[in-house]
Parts: structure tokens; C-alpha cells; sequence
């Protein structure tokens, strides 16, 4: 039995990475998790210059949930190329670097940098608002999305995940402009927009007001568009959204994940992804597959 | 690496101490490396509600592998509610000991204030008992509810405020200190954000070395997701920006550092 994937030509020793954002650059978790079992680590957002992020409460527990607005917050490109990377490559696991950007040359200054670091992949958060384009995000429209995939594709030098936001009419349309543009691979879903309100406090819970939806709540939601993602595009797919358990994993991966990324999950259990990777693994022995390809999809 | 864990905590005992405030007696291994300051992240049974929710440290019995918490219901249907119903032999799921804690050295040979106010008076009871020097506990309370204080008194010198003027000198603790004529040349303090802003300025304006535990929503409760920041005056050298992760370099925080 073979627990290996194979994501854009990048072989992963099993399907399972982090959510970016929940797991901060690998480091934190180091004490809780063997990071040597994780298929790929997903760094946390990574822009071209530090971030401050956004005013506190920046979080909030909702129903089998969460919802956060971060903001963002991060300490650059340079200090991550020089702290985060070396740290990571002390491991035997992929490395992911999320991008973001308020602009497409922020976009760019990243990808640049990062093109001749020793990383594996780099995932492009397109949630992010666009300040050229009335801060809509690039992820809800799809001729920036393409355009901006092409764009990245030109000046990097590892394979591109278009990251896409699920806060859209129609997100296949966005997967084929990713996939127009060039992307090696899409990842989905991004947290789901929401507002929680503190009747007693007669406040917002979140300072930004408005924030995003993660956790065992958005789930449903997250294989519905992994499924028709998968059934719109020709290229792999992680998907993430909710994922909790092993079965939420394999789960996504019948729907048509080829790999898959756990988030809110890492803040209720910090070692729940070594458990999903070894629930992979034993639904594999109980089942009879011998490769993960093979479960790919498999739900028509 | 990979040698932490979410554990599973037995509690020992429980009881209500005060209107809506419950004493709990938990068996973990946190105990073995806790200090006064630190908290610990306590997870409800519950699936539907996911985060942890901080609680300091209130008491530390090594010998025996215990911590007690004290903490405060703070409504229907909520985390602290479920935790209010656990009995002996009950299980809750918990991860610690987290955060810096009190640096304790910094008092030898002074005079210092340990400051509690309401909810931020359990982890003050800690550190009264393993802090070596000239102690004067300035504790406030809302009402005649002084819980803690008969084991405050074993400790120091102790000073009370309540809100309703019950007990000890009406209003807050810096009313406290005024009305007793208190000086000190080292403050440790914990309680709601005003409270603090207070003592940080009086700490300010008169010279005095001043730690502060500070509160915020958390999520991760490990430095991971950057929830639970503050901000600070330099730029902090994990972040590299304006702020510091409070369940990571905090909760405690020399009170210059930090803008409350
Ligand atoms: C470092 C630290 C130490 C603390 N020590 C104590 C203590 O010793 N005793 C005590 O009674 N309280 C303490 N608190 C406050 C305590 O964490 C909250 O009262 C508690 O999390 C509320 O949870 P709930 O289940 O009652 O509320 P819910 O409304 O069910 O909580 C929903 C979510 O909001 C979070 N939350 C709500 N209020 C707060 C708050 N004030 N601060 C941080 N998160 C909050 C919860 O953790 C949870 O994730 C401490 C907070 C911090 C940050
Ligand atoms: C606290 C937090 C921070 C996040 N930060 C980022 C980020 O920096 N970049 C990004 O692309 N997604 C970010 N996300 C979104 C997650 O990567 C993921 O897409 C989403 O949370 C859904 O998965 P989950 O339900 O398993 O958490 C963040 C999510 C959370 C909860
Ligand atoms: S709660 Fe996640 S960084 Fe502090």
C-alpha cells in the first residue's frame, strides 16, 4: 500500500498538509506534531513586506466553528526566507509558502523572492482585497484571476496552487481561470465570509466586523465545491474546509481531493493531523486500495 | 519535538467558592513544570464548541501532580458553564502549562504589590505563595464575595477592595493603596484591562517595575495563529511587527512594553 501523492510533480509522502494560518510556519507545532509525517507543511500567509494585521477580538467560537480576521498579519518576506525556511528544511515533508498581497506587484515581489528558495510548492491566497480594484478580491473575479495566475506563473520557478475563495456565485468558474492561467494545482476552500454579533455587549465579536468562517461547520460546504471543482478542472485539487477527522479527509478525497489540508482542526487538537494521517492509512488496509489515486474522485 | 500533548485531566474535586465562581482541584501533568502566571487551555467535552479556553493558574500542588483554576461562569450555555458541572473522577481535556508566567527574581529584596482584580485574582494566589519578599496582596472584589482571601492572608499583608464598598476600602485597588498610604518598588498584577491601564500609568508616573497579565481571545493557545496579540512599543523579534502574542510572550508583560 502506497500513501504517496503526487501533487504538480511534487511527490508528497501522504495526502495530509496544514491549513496556512492555523499552524504558523511549522515551528509552533513542533512540540505537538512529528512534522516529519505531514505530507507537506503550509506556511501561514506571506507578504512582501510585514503586516500588522488587524485590531483585536480578532477571533470568535461559533457553532462547531470559528470565525477569524486576522488581518493578515505577518513579518515579511525577508525575515521569513531567513528564519521559516531554513527551520522547515530540517524536516523530511514538503514545504508550501501562501502568498498574499493587496496588489498584483506585491504578489509578484514575493513569488520572485521565493524563486530561488528551496521551497516545493507556493499557494497564492487570491481572498485577499485588491486595493486597485475596489477591494473586491482577486479570487472573486474570474479575469483577474486568470490574468494574475499567468502573471505569477512567468516568474516562478515552483509549482503555483491558485488558493480560491469560496465567497463567489459560481466558484468553477474561478477554478478554470486558474487553470487557464497556467495554475498547477487549485486549493479550496478559503474561510466563508460571516459576522458574529455580541448580543450582550451590543458589539461586533470580531473588531474587523466581518470575518472568516472556519471549522467542522463549513465542511459540507467545502466537499459540495471540491466535488464540483474536480468535475470542472483537470488539474489536482486540495481540499480543505472543516476537515476534523480521517473521514473528513478521505471524504474530500472522494469527492475529488487529490490532497487534502486541516485548519481549525489543529486549535481543538494540535496532534489531529498525525491521527488523520494514520486514519488514511488504516481506511486504505480496511478498503483494499493500495494508492490514494485511487480513491480520488471515486464518488461520481 | 512531538513530546507535548493534549492530555486528558481528571478532576479532583470541585466546588462553588462565590456566586459564579467555581475552585476545581484537576490532576495533569501540567503540574510537574507549572509556574505562577502561566494558564492552562481547557477544552469543553462538547464538539460544537472548539476553542480552548484560557485559565490561569491558581494553585500548584507538585508533590500530588494537581493545579486548581478558578474561574467564573460567565453565562448560559457556555464553556465555563460545562466545566461547572464536572465532578470528581469527571474528565476535561487540557493542554499546558502555556504562556511565560511571573518572572518571580525580579522581587528579591523588594517591597511589592500582587494585584488581583475580580477574575484576574486567582493566579495572584500563586505567586503570593512562592514569591520571597516583602508581600502586600491588593485584592478587589465586586461584592462581600471575597473568595481566596483567608489563603491570601496566610501570604502578606492583604488589602481588599469591593466595587459595592462591603469589604475593605470602596472602589478599586489603587483606591485601596491610596486609602492605606501603600508604597512598593515592584507591582505584579492581573485583572480586567482598566484595572491594569490604571496601575500601568500609576506604575509609570511613580518609577516602579511593573509585570501585567494580559487577556485576549485566543485560538491557538500555542503562538501559532497570531489571535491573541498586544501591542507593544518596539517591534517584537518573532512577529516583526508592533506586537507580541500574549498566550506566547505573555500573558505577563513588563508594563512599559506593552500599550493597554
Ligand atoms: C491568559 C488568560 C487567563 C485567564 N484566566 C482566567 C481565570 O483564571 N479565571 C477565569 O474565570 N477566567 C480567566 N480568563 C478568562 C477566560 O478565558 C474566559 O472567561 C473564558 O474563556 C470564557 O469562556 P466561556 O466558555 O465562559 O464563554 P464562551 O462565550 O462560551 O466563550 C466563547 C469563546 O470566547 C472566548 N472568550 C470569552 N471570553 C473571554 C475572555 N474574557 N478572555 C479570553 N477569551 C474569552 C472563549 O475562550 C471561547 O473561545 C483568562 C483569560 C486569559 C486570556
Ligand atoms: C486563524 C486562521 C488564519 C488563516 N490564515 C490564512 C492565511 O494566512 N492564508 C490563507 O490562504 N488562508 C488562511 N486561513 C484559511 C485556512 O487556510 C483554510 O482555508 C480555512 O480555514 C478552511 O479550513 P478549516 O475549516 O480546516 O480551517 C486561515 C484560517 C484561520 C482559521
Ligand atoms: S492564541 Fe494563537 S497565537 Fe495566541
Amino acid at each position: 500500500m502506497n500513501m504517496s501523492v503526487n501533487i504538480a510533480g511534487v511527490e508528497w509522502k501522504n495526502p495530509v498538509t496544514v491549513a496556512s494560518g492555523t499552524f504558523g510556519s511549522g515551528a509552533e507545532f513542533d512540540e505537538f506534531v512529528d512534522l516529519n509525517k505531514l505530507g507537506a507543511v503550509t506556511t501561514k500567509g506571506v507578504a512582501n513586506v510585514p503586516w500588522t494585521g488587524n485590531p483585536t477580538p480578532r477571533v470568535a467560537e461559533t457553532y462547531g466553528g470559528m470565525m477569524n480576521a486576522i488581518g493578515l498579519q505577518n513579518p515579511g518576506i525577508d525575515l521569513f526566507c531567513k528564519r521559516d525556511i531554513p527551520f522547515l528544511k530540517k524536516y523530511d515533508t514538503k514545504i508550501i509558502v501562501n502568498v498574499c498581497g493587496h496588489a498584483p506587484e506585491e504578489y509578484f515581489a514575493v513569488v520572485e523572492r521565493l524563486a530561488n528558495e528551496p521551497i516545493d510548492m507556493m499557494e497564492i491566497n487570491i481572498s485577499c482585497p485588491n486595493v486597485n480594484a475596489g477591494f473586491l478580491a482577486f479570487g472573486q473575479d474570474p479575469k483577474q484571476v486568470e490574468k494574475l495566475t499567468a502573471e505569477i506563473k512567468k516568474l516562478a520557478k515552483q509549482p503555483v496552487i491558485m488558493k480560491l475563495t469560496p465567497n463567489v456565485t459560481d466558484i468553477t468558474e474561478i477554478a478554470k481561470a486558474a487553470e487557464a492561467g497556467g495554475a498547477d494545482a487549485v486549493s479550496l476552500i478559503n474561510t466563508l465570509t460571516g459576522m458574529k454579533i455580541d448580543v450582550n455587549r451590543r458589539t461586533f465579536a470580531v473588531a474587523n466586523k466581518t470575518a472568516g468562517v472556519s471549522g467542522p461547520a463549513i465542511h459540507p460546504i467545502a466537499v459540495r465545491m471540491v466535488y464540483q471543482v474536480a468535475n470542472a478542472v483537470n488539474i489536482p485539487i486540495i481540499g480543505m474546509g472543516g476537515i476534523a477527522s480521517a473521514e473528513d479527509a478521505i471524504e474530500m478525497i472522494l469527492a475529488g481531493a487529490s490532497a487534502v489540508a486541516v485548519g481549525t482542526a489543529n486549535f481543538h487538537n494540535p496532534a489531529v493531523t498525525m491521527e488523520i494521517v494514520d486514519g488514511i492509512e488504516s481506511y486504505m488496509k480496511k478498503f483494499g486500495f493500495n494508492s490514494v489515486s485511487e480513491m480520488v474522485g471515486l464518488v461520481k | 519535538m512531538a513530546d507535548r500533548k493534549k492530555e486528558t485531566a481528571v478532576v479532583v474535586s470541585q466546588e462553588q467558592i462565590a456566586t459564579g465562581i467555581f475552585s476545581m482541584w484537576l490532576r495533569t501533568e501540567a503540574a510537574t513544570t507549572a509556574k505562577p502566571g502561566q494558564f492552562i487551555s481547557m477544552y469543553t467535552n462538547d464538539g460544537t464548541k472548539l476553542l480552548p479556553r484560557p485559565i490561569s493558574i491558581c494553585e500548584i500542588d507538585k508533590a500530588n501532580g494537581q493545579l486548581r483554576v478558578v474561574y467564573r461562569v460567565t453565562g448560559e450555555n457556555t464553556g465555563t458553564e460545562q466545566f461547572s458541572k464536572l465532578k470528581a473522577g469527571d474528565t476535561v481535556p487540557v493542554i499546558g502549562p502555556l504562556g511565560n508566567g511571573f518572572p518571580l527574581e525580579k522581587a528579591e529584596g523588594k517591597k511589592a504589590f500582587l494585584m488581583g482584580g475580580g477574575i484576574g485574582v486567582p493566579p495572584i494566589l500563586e505567586l503570593a505563595k512562592q514569591l520571597d519578599c516583602e508581600k502586600q496582596i491588593v485584592v478587589g472584589y465586586r461584592d462581600e464575595h471575597t473568595f481566596l482571601r483567608d489563603q491570601f492572608e496566610e501570604n502578606g499583608a492583604v488589602y481588599i477592595s469591593t466595587e459595592d464598598g462591603s469589604v475593605g476600602t470602596k472602589g478599586n485597588v489603587m483606591n485601596a493603596i491610596a486609602e492605606n498610604h501603600l508604597t512598593a518598588d515592584i507591582i505584579y498584577a492581573c485583572g480586567p484591562t482598566p484595572m491594569l491601564r490604571a496601575i500601568k500609568n500609576y506604575a509609570e508616573e511613580n518609577g516602579i517595575e511593573c509585570y501585567i497579565s494580559l487577556e485576549e481571545r485566543m485560538a491557538c493557545g500555542i503562538g501559532a495563529c497570531l489571535a491573541c496579540v498586544c501591542k507593544t512599543k518596539e517591534k517584537d523579534h518573532h512577529t516583526n511587527v508592533n506586537n507580541k502574542r500574549i498566550c506566547k510572550e505573555g500573558p505577563v508583560f513588563l508594563s512599559t512594553e506593552v500599550e493597554i
